[in-house]
């Protein structure tokens, strides 16, 4: 029984919660509002209710299940074991089966499964961005939304669409005698907004000797989808996915966004559970998807003879679903750590969430805002003078709040530091001894 | 049903944002930290901010003949703050201000919702602490801990909340505000109103700030832990320990079934079918540490200990805590309800206890793993069990009547740190008979005649 389809599924997991309100300690939704609602005891509290039928699952009811950024704290706090995400994604997708989805979310997931019309409407919006945004002084990228359009509120900094997105008339990286090929994944962000992560990815591999090729048919990760309970657009972007890494004939796939290394390692099976055709297939690619810093650790032991300095404070933001979701924290900062030059200070809280959570910061810009408050208070108490990620949406959740915040920070991904690394000593010449 | 009146009003006083009304936010109150308990939602939910505001929200429940409930965190453990005649719910956790830690005076004066680490975090900047020390330190508030006089993990030499309360300002069921006591160490000046409020479990007043006493860091501590396959053995070492003249901060015991449950959750290295281990932690001066911790290990051995082992680094000592950290975590994944009591005796009494609940467990066919403060007598039996096996549920009931007896029978009380609330108030006679039971009343009455805060609770209507 799949927590997408029936919410019986999760009922005993919300049995096994005692109410003993420890996971008020961690939730970052709960700190910046203290309301039962916004931490996993209150939400568990309502579906018990609904459970026993003491309580109606109201439109109202469904709406305060996206009081949650799904960073798991919670998860690792609860001293009964309770998967709270697992019920949280169940609730949703029982509130979209009987109260339908919200007709801007509606529009945006079913634009997200025709992939050439979502395509055309980024590259359009790329020639249009500067009518919809106002440009933020004094930074050579980003920009502010010029009007409020009721969606994204005007604070959010974002950086401008890629004039052409990542992956178009992208051919296959060769490399001569490839001790592996890859698949990349590239993920939204990556294809639209942050082709310089996609470029490191691609750098990095090849100086490893890594042939990468990166499917046309690939959308999508289906996660916005699912995690707001369409779980019929996600089953379609997972069926679709499948498809085009099974094409590609590659042994690993690659991912660099957190977000979309669940989808492929834990999602797809779990929506996919009653699916007997492409349920095998989710499965199999599950075992090959690698977020790109397990992949260089654990799997290829990337190339750290030909890296070169770089002078610079390094701090670490810990993506929810790269640490609790993939248990991946120790090989971001083992590449951070082997840079020469690169000296890597820890926040106080570096797995807290920054607040992004997809569309909950679209959903509850205030409540993002206060979350990403505590992350930037906590970068400013640093000597760094960048911080660095394991996620795109994480860059540009902190990016928008340094910019806002006014400290002068950058924010990249990990990959991007490794390959400027490379590269560094490629100008050079000079290697490490 | 509450009139719109009285919502109106109260958003006047607080703003719209302090009042909640829309049932969706409002179930999520009609429980607390309580296993199997009534559920009941309240009309309404109000967050004030300052004394003046919560002064107001009591003189309006007046005027509209409605009960006020208060609470911080909800992580009680007796039903204490469930609005069981709904009405207005008022959550302090918007007051939550630090206003003075004074390193001269050791005292610190804070408002009732700050949670009780955030003092602690405060206090540490100057060497101090709050050495009150609940399980849920990390997220209950002081005025909830201090309205249930909170025990902890350190009772034994640092005593509970009551000894370290020695000021407050609390607004009464006629809205005038009282204050009482200060940062005098000395103070007899009257009847002691602040030991009553302590306690008083929200149905005296509604406390506003709060003064505390804080003490020093200790400089070292040590921790060991002593084996028995023999409850005897165990309860005698306590008492030797005690007679021995030696005062830890802590004196944890565990019994055989949370043992093994402790062993199956974690990598704990515990002996499967020890009968009982007791972890003991010293702290003052390093020297005094080294020689008290000497002198329990020594006791431990004499007393028939089969190991006993001692922690000599950070690492060493997590590793010793591991078991007794995850006691009430492991205890509660084996079923999805976990009735925590939290029955005390005189410390001589512990082993008689033990083997009393250890004979109830058995009487009831009921998993009951025990663990808790063999130091100052306080155990937590925990029964585990599902509230949906209504069959079940009724042994468990009798099950926890009989503890209560036994507890009592053996000069103990009926809850040593969790309080009466809700879940207690129908076995006081058991305790003081129907005398203690009516002065009880006097008093809730003197303060609060209409039953307007927290009724259901502690003193039930006459």
């Amino acid at each position: 029984m799949s927590i997408y389809s029936d919410f019986r599924s999760v009922q005993d997991e919300i049995y096994k919660c005692m109410k003993c309100g420890n996971c008020q300690e961690v939730c970052p939704l709960y700190k910046a509002t203290r309301k039962e609602v916004t931490v996993a005891r209150g939400k568990i509290g309502l579906l018990e209710m609904f459970v026993t039928g003491e309580a109606e699952m109201t439109a109202g009811m469904a709406e305060r299940m996206s009081y949650c950024t799904t960073c798991m704290a919670c998860n690792e706090k609860c001293p009964c074991g309770v998967q709270f995400d697992r019920i949280l994604l169940a609730a949703r997708a029982e509130g979209v089966r009987r109260h339908g989805l919200h007709p801007v979310k509606k529009t945006a997931f079913t634009a997200l499964r025709l992939q050439r019309f979502f395509d055309f409407g980024m590259r359009t919006g790329s020639r249009l961005q500067g009518a919809i945004f106002s440009r933020v002084a004094g930074r050579d990228y980003g920009a502010r939304m010029r009007v409020d359009m009721g969606l994204l509120g005007r604070k959010k900094v974002f950086p401008r669409l890629a004039a052409k997105p990542f992956r178009a008339d992208r051919p296959t990286v060769y490399v001569p005698r490839p001790r592996m090929k890859a698949a990349f994944f590239t993920g939204c962000m990556i294809n639209y907004f942050y082709s310089d992560i996609g470029e490191a990815v691609l750098g990095v591999l090849k100086r490893n000797n890594v042939e990468v090729s990166i499917p046309e048919e690939q959308g999508c990760c289906g996660v916005p989808a699912s995690v707001n309970g369409d779980v019929e657009s996600a089953r379609a972007l997972a069926r679709r996915n499948l498809k085009a890494f099974e094409a590609s004939g590659a042994d690993a796939l690659i991912v660099s966004c957190s977000s979309c290394g669940s989808a492929w390692k834990h999602s797809y099976e779990r929506l996919l559970e009653e699916d007997a055709v492409y349920r095998p297939l989710a499965a199999k690619w599950a075992a090959r998807a690698y977020d790109i810093s397990e992949f260089l650790v654990r799997v290829i032991d990337y190339d750290r003879e030909s890296l070169g300095r770089i002078e610079r404070k390094v701090t670490y933001h810990d993506p929810c679903h790269l640490r609790r979701g993939q248990n991946i924290f120790l090989e971001p900062r083992a590449i951070l750590r082997s840079i020469p030059g690169v000296e890597l200070i820890e926040l106080q809280k570096p797995d807290r969430c920054c607040g992004m959570a997809g569309s909950f910061c679209i959903v509850h810009p205030d409540l993002a805002d206060k979350v990403l408050a505590e992350k930037m208070a906590d970068v400013a108490r640093t000597p760094a003078q960048t911080v660095a990620t394991g996620c795109p949406a994480c860059r540009l959740q902190l990016w928008s709040g340094l910019i806002n915040t006014g400290l002068p920070q950058d924010a990249v991904h990990v990959v991007q530091l490794l390959n400027e690394s490379y590269e560094r000593a490629a100008e050079s010449g000079a290697t490490r001894a | 049903m509450l009139s719109k009146e009285l919502y109106k009003e109260l958003a006047e006083l607080l703003g719209k944002e302090n009042v909640l009304s829309e049932p969706e936010d409002l179930l999520n109150y009609a429980f607390d930290a309580t296993a199997a308990m009534p559920k009941q939602t309240p009309d309404l939910l109000v967050t004030p901010r300052t004394t003046e505001q919560v002064a107001g929200v009591i003189k309006l429940a007046r005027q509209h003949g409605v009960p006020i409930y208060p609470r911080g965190s909800g992580t009680n453990l007796c039903g204490a703050t469930i609005p069981l005649e709904r009405g207005i719910v008022l959550m302090t956790l918007e007051m939550n201000k630090i206003i003075e830690v004074d390193p001269e005076n050791l005292t610190a004066w804070v408002e009732p919702g700050v949670i009780i680490q955030s003092l602690n975090d405060a206090a540490a900047e100057y060497g101090l602490m709050y050495p009150p020390d609940p399980g849920t330190v990390t997220t209950a508030t002081m005025g909830g801990s201090v309205s249930m006089c909170s025990g902890g993990l350190r009772g034994l030499k640092y005593g509970v909340t009551k000894h370290y309360v020695i000021g407050m300002e609390v607004v009464l069921a006629n809205g005038e505000v009282l204050k009482w006591g200060g940062k005098t160490v000395k103070n007899v000046t009257g009847y002691d109103l602040t030991a009553l409020f302590t306690g008083g479990e929200g149905t005296l007043g509604i406390m506003t700030k709060l003064l505390v006493k804080l003490n020093p860091i200790p400089e070292a501590r040590k921790t060991l832990l002593a084996v028995f396959d023999d409850l005897d053995k165990a309860g005698n070492t306590i008492s030797a320990i005690i007679r021995g003249k030696i005062i830890p901060a802590t004196m944890e015991i565990m019994d055989n079934t949370t043992i093994r449950t402790v062993k199956k959750f974690t990598n704990a290295d515990l002996p499967e079918d020890a009968e009982a281990v007791i972890l003991i932690e010293v702290d003052g001066y390093r020297e005094a540490v080294e020689r008290e911790a000497a002198l329990a290990e020594e006791i431990c051995g004499r007393s028939g200990a089969v190991a006993v082992i001692a922690a000599k680094t950070d690492e060493e000592r997590d590793r010793l805590w591991l078991a007794r950290r995850n006691a009430l975590p492991a205890l509660a994944q084996v079923k999805p309800t976990t009735v925590l009591e939290d029955a005390t005796v005189p410390r001589s009494q512990i082993t008689a206890m033990l083997r009393a609940i250890r004979a109830i467990a058995h009487k009831y066919d009921l998993p009951i793993g025990t663990f808790g403060h063999a130091g100052d007598g306080n155990l937590h039996p925990t029964i585990l069990t599902d509230v949906r096996d209504k069959e079940e549920m009724e042994r468990v009931h009798k099950a926890v009547d009989e503890i209560f007896a036994a507890a009592v029978k053996l000069g103990g009380t009926l809850s040593g740190e969790h309080g009466v609330g809700l879940g207690k108030a129908r076995y006081l006679p058991l305790e003081f008979g129907p005398v203690g039971v009516e002065v009880l009343r006097w008093v809730k009455e003197a303060f609060d005649p209409h039953y307007l805060f927290n009724p259901g609770k502690v003193v039930l209507r006459g």
